[in-house]
């Protein structure tokens, strides 16, 4: 079983606080901000493992990143995958979920056969949900949004169990097939001390945009359908009455306030 | 590649979502996002897409509400939503009829047919937008939080057909129904081999685990700062005293305190209700968006400078530690007072 988890470093929410935006480009300079694996690329992975665990095979996990995301990809073989493969390139900067989605596909073409795909379904930082399914569409296999289990694994197909606004759908799909996960499909192990070790002996490697055939004007800015028109400071404001004090006073203010909003 | 010929797409699309024989209340919502959005555009045709088995009657129903042409996929193999069938079926449409707009809504399937839908056309999407808006060009600006939610980021799709956004449930209201009028056309649907690949085996309803928050008049809502599971068992028995729902920000759900269907904001929902109060929330727009339209907003937070505080009607500076459980007693006393 050859097992790929698509995993996005994005920067650590602990310091958003100091991102700033490129006046010009409008896009994010984060230099100095550490990057951090998101809790559902992290579930992806685990979920990665124990299949590998179930029914052997091997887990790669990529990347497309910044150089410095190197760190988050021997995070990753050190929880247990088995190879690491980073596409960086500055051609891929600014890339929209439509471009990084391609890349990805490149690089998951590039390493050959896949059995099963597995993503976050929301990253850290963007959030829209929309790279699992893009990436399979362009890898022209099945995709499955959401899954908060996988049922079985048998007779080239896979049995999930995902998610809907109104309950769950147990879905049977043709493998190879791509998953986005959610928080509750597993609990992340931990890495070990072995791990961090044996990390370091597994290969690591970097595609760039020529390694993986990709043109500059495809990906990035350029080859991004969608573009950051402006950025603005919304205006929500009310007339806020702020009180503080003794904990009953404020109790009776909370509760006319509240009579006046039922009355 | 960029689209030819730009002026040639036109029109708005609206995605409308049925299960089991049931429009989905975001269908119609979406409907009057058209509507507003075609008033500004004068003179455009509001198109719903409907696909499933045995639904005409629902087609007729969106005429009610506010579209100008149906366009019908019935067939037995769009019974139920899987993405490949449903993918082809809307791309082939969009080919054939080019549509300058498609909105479609931002839930588990509309998101999973969006991003498809948008990879196979070679067009830009943006996901879970808050505002919608028209430009001086023409172009439809698609307003969403950016940034750590401390800006709202305007999103563009300029050289690329149809402009395509996916909206969260509640962020528009559904219009009033109208005298019928519009047309069905059905679309013709063959089967494929790809078809056979993916099948639903079972759908398991939920039964609603309590009062969902986008029905509830009072909605009680927590953030961060509650920091415990055990601490959040004060908001549920606050909720529980005034008869209202729990809600919450990202940080709850990623904690497991909340379920999926409970977060407020841009990525979950937007809440109208008469009384929201929220505790521990520091108010960041990306959870302020979807508490705009409550009628008074309350916000406990021990720290003044506080963003909510600006968002807010009344503001109470303190610990929710000190505050909710005095609250809850006093609640509790006026509910049953002594003989
Ligand atoms: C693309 C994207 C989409 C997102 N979508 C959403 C969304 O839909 N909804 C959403 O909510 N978030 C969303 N987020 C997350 C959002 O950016 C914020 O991280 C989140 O809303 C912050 O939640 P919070 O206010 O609960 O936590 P914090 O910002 O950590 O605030 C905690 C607050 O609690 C106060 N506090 C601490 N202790 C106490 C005490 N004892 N008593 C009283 N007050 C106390 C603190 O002063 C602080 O103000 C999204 C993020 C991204 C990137």
């Amino acid at each position: 079983m050859n097992i790929i988890v698509c995993l996005k470093p994005a920067p650590d929410p602990k310091h958003w606080d100091s991102i700033q935006l490129d006046p010009v480009t409008k896009a994010l300079k984060r230099e100095g901000i550490p990057s951090v694996l998101g809790p559902l690329d992290k579930r992806a992975l685990e979920e990665g493992l124990r299949i590998k665990e179930k029914h052997g095979g091997k887990v790669m996990a990529m990347a497309m990143a910044p150089p410095s995301a190197k760190d988050n990809l021997v995070e990753a073989l050190a929880m247990g995958a088995d190879e690491g493969y980073l596409l960086s390139d500055r051609a891929f900067a600014g890339s929209d979920t439509w471009a990084t989605s391609l890349v990805l596909s490149r690089g998951i073409a590039k390493l050959g056969s896949f059995d099963i795909i597995l993503c976050g379904s929301y990253s850290l930082d963007g959030s829209t949900g929309h790279v699992g399914a893009q990436l399979a569409e362009f890898l022209g296999i099945l995709n499955v949004t959401q899954v908060v289990a996988v049922e079985s694994i048998e007779g080239g197909k896979i049995r999930t169990r995902s998610l809907v606004e109104l309950g769950y759908r147990i879905l049977e799909s043709r493998l190879p097939t791509l998953l986005t996960v959610t928080r509750e499909i597993n609990t992340p192990r931990f890495t070990s001390l072995l791990g961090v070790i044996e990390a370091e002996s597994k290969p690591l490697i970097t595609w760039s945009a020529a390694d993986l055939g990709i043109s500059a004007d495809e990906v990035g800015f350029k080859g991004s359908p969608t573009q950051t028109g402006g950025i603005f400071l919304p205006e929500i404001k009310r007339q806020v009455e702020m009180i503080s004090g003794e904990p009953e006073e404020m109790v009776k203010e909370i509760i006319r306030k509240i009579r006046q909003a039922l009355g | 590649m960029p689209a030819d010929k730009l002026d040639e797409w036109k029109g708005i699309w609206v995605f409308t979502e049925q299960e089991e024989n049931c429009l989905s209340e975001i269908s119609l919502e979406l409907l009057s996002a058209a509507k507003i959005l075609a008033s500004k555009k004068g003179e455009t045709e509001i198109s719903a897409l409907l696909l499933g088995h045995g639904v005409k009657a629902l087609a007729e129903q969106l005429l009610v509400y506010g579209a100008d042409r149906v366009f019908l996929a019935d067939h037995f193999s769009l019974a139920k939503y899987l993405t490949l069938p449903y993918t082809r079926v809307v791309c082939e449409l969009i080919r054939r009829k080019k549509p300058e707009f498609f909105l479609l809504p931002a839930t588990s399937l509309g998101s999973d047919l969006a991003s498809r839908v948008a990879a196979r056309i070679n067009t830009g999407l943006s996901a879970h937008c808050t505002q919608l808006d028209i430009n001086d060009q023409g172009e439809l600006m698609q307003v969403v939080p950016a940034f750590g939610g401390k800006v709202m980021a305007t999103i563009l799709c300029q050289n690329h057909r149809p402009q395509m956004a996916t909206v969260r449930p509640g962020v528009f209201r559904r219009g009033e129904p109208r005298q019928k009028k519009g047309t069905i056309e059905d679309v013709s649907v063959e089967i494929k081999l790809e078809d056979e690949n993916q099948k639903v085996v079972e759908i398991q309803w939920e039964k609603k685990p309590m009062q969902s928050i986008e029905e509830a008049e009072i909605v009680v809502a927590g953030g961060a700062g509650i920091g415990s599971r055990e601490d959040w068992k004060l908001l549920e028995r606050l909720a529980e005293n005034l008869q209202g729902a729990v809600g919450g920000t990202r940080p709850p759900l990623d904690e497991g305190w909340i379920a999926e269907s409970q977060m407020i904001g841009q990525s979950g929902k937007t809440i109208r209700p008469k009384l929201y109060i929220g505790v521990g929330i520091s108010g960041v727009i990306q959870h302020v968006v979807g508490i705009q339209d409550a009628k008074i907003i309350i916000a406990i937070n021990n720290n003044p400078q506080a963003a909510i505080f600006q968002t807010a009607d009344l503001g109470v500076v303190g610990d929710f530690r000190k505050v909710v459980p005095l609250l809850i007693e006093e609640l509790k006393k006026r509910d049953n007072p002594a003989p």
